[in-house]
């Protein structure tokens, strides 16, 4: 077993695997939208989100997702996103929300994990 | 003429000095080593701006005049009460009288092999924030261990402050600012690196540092909310354990350098000089002024005053401040007297 697994059992741990995680997404989204490097993780977006409200969405749990490589979790609930930006008129950054979505959208497209 | 003395030659004590020689007294500045300059002085360069820290200590050394005169290499052996204020006896047996005594003995940085689970003085690749700014000022390029240029560093804050089994319970205020300072420094010397930040919370209280982290995450700059468990070395390589408290789960990241922030103690000295001299001293182990409001610089003694860092973690400009403010009060006292 390679050293630094960490493991001692056959199941995949919970562990967030920083050095391997898939952060080519993130790239996409940081080069197509630089504001997004701007979040604070304040949650503001995520507490005005009418979608929220009804399901289990949260911009900020979105982005920390596309930060740590977590694209199937990142991919599942970013489906429920409206687009209708009022996240953008509460973000304290300046953060241009509703383009964050859409360029995580595109982002999804242009690396195939759409289909998957 | 009414004689001063100062304890402690780093910028609070310097500033001081200054200002009051300027108000025509006489002052006597003891430092224990074998230059002023304390902190700051090893000190590359300062936040928020990035100006060199020899700049201001070249302002600050500019207004001190021959009034001013600086003992350095002076250990202190008593300080004993006389008719007309005290004497300060030095360990070489010279007395030296004075009207008023400014406490200026501000603080030492923490000692990280306290926290043996980051493994400082153990690994290789763990340095501190200070050991960075030295290598910045002397060496002028970052390497690890083995010579190599790293490809990831990462930043730990609050190694020793906000840590009651470190026996400190405050925040160091300046080192969430060092911390992202250094970082920025990092990044535009290797634009390549990758650099991390595991922070519990960024504390940017003063102006202009809000805009400095601003910054660092515009230069890319991956900020982990976690406080650091424990690391281990591997073939040169620091192995940090996390929790990224954002997603609620275990994380591992693997750097080539790691920075340990480390925070303000309060120096064994002032400990020692506060038995002294009956003032007192905190749970923190900092000296308590005799109002934290109003009375920053007084102590409750007649003739003690205190400046800087001996009451709790400052920046600069917050130390100068103190400083010029203790030498207004000990010029009106001695007007008094």
């Amino acid at each position: 077993m390679k050293k630094d697994k960490w493991g001692y059992g056959i199941h995949p741990d919970r562990q967030i695997d920083l050095d391997n995680a898939n952060l080519s997404l993130l790239e996409l989204v940081r080069q197509s939208e630089p504001s997004y490097n701007l979040c604070i993780a304040c949650g503001s977006c995520a507490a005005t989100c009418t979608a929220g409200n009804l399901t289990t969405i949260s911009l900020r749990r979105i982005n920390i997702y596309l930060q740590r490589g977590m694209i199937k979790e990142l991919r599942e609930e970013i489906r429920r996103c409206m687009l209708c930006g009022k996240c953008y008129l509460a973000c304290p950054r300046g953060v241009n929300t509703r383009h964050v979505i859409i360029a995580i959208h595109e982002a999804l497209k242009a690396t195939g994990y759409e289909e998957l | 003429m009414r004689q001063v003395v100062i304890i402690g030659g780093g910028v609070a004590g310097l500033e001081a000095a200054g200002f009051l020689g300027k108000m025509g007294h006489q002052v006597v500045l003891l430092e224990k080593e074998k230059a002023v300059g304390g902190h700051v002085g090893k000190w590359d360069r300062l936040f928020p701006n990035r100006r060199q820290g020899s700049e201001v200590m070249d302002f600050i050394r500019k207004k001190m005049d021959e009034k001013v005169s600086i003992i350095t290499e002076a250990g202190i052996k008593s300080i004993d009460t006389s008719p007309d204020g005290y004497a300060v006896v030095l360990t070489n047996g010279e007395a030296i009288r004075a009207d008023a005594i400014l406490l200026a003995t501000g603080f030492e940085l923490f000692d990280a092999r306290k926290k043996e689970e980051y493994g400082y003085g153990i690994y290789d690749n763990v340095i501190t924030s200070a050991d960075l700014e030295r290598i910045f000022r002397e060496e002028g390029k970052i390497t690890t261990a083995d010579g190599q240029a790293p490809q990831k560093v990462a930043f730990v804050h609050c190694v020793g402050s906000r840590d009651e089994k470190a026996g400190n319970v405050y925040c160091s205020k300046v080192c969430c600012v060092t911390g992202v300072k250094q970082a920025i420094e990092v990044k535009e010397m290797m634009p390549a690196a990758k650099v991390y930040s595991f922070y519990m919370d960024i504390r940017m209280f003063d102006r202009h540092f809000e805009e400095l982290y601003i910054e660092a995450q515009q230069q890319g700059i991956t900020f982990i909310r976690g406080r650091l468990s424990e690391v281990y070395e591997d073939q040169g390589k620091v192995q940090c354990k996390v929790e990224d408290t954002l997603t609620g789960k275990p994380m591992k990241v693997t750097v080539d350098l790691l920075v340990l922030l480390v925070g303000f103690m309060p120096s064994p000295e002032t400990k020692r000089l506060a038995g002294m001299l009956k003032i007192n001293i905190g749970s923190d182990g900092f000296v308590l002024p005799i109002d934290g409001h109003i009375s920053q610089n007084e102590t409750g003694v007649p003739g003690i005053f205190l400046a800087g860092a001996v009451t709790g973690p400052k920046c600069i400009a917050t130390t100068l401040s103190d400083a010029r403010s203790a030498a207004l009060q000990i010029d009106q006292y001695l007007k008094t007297k």
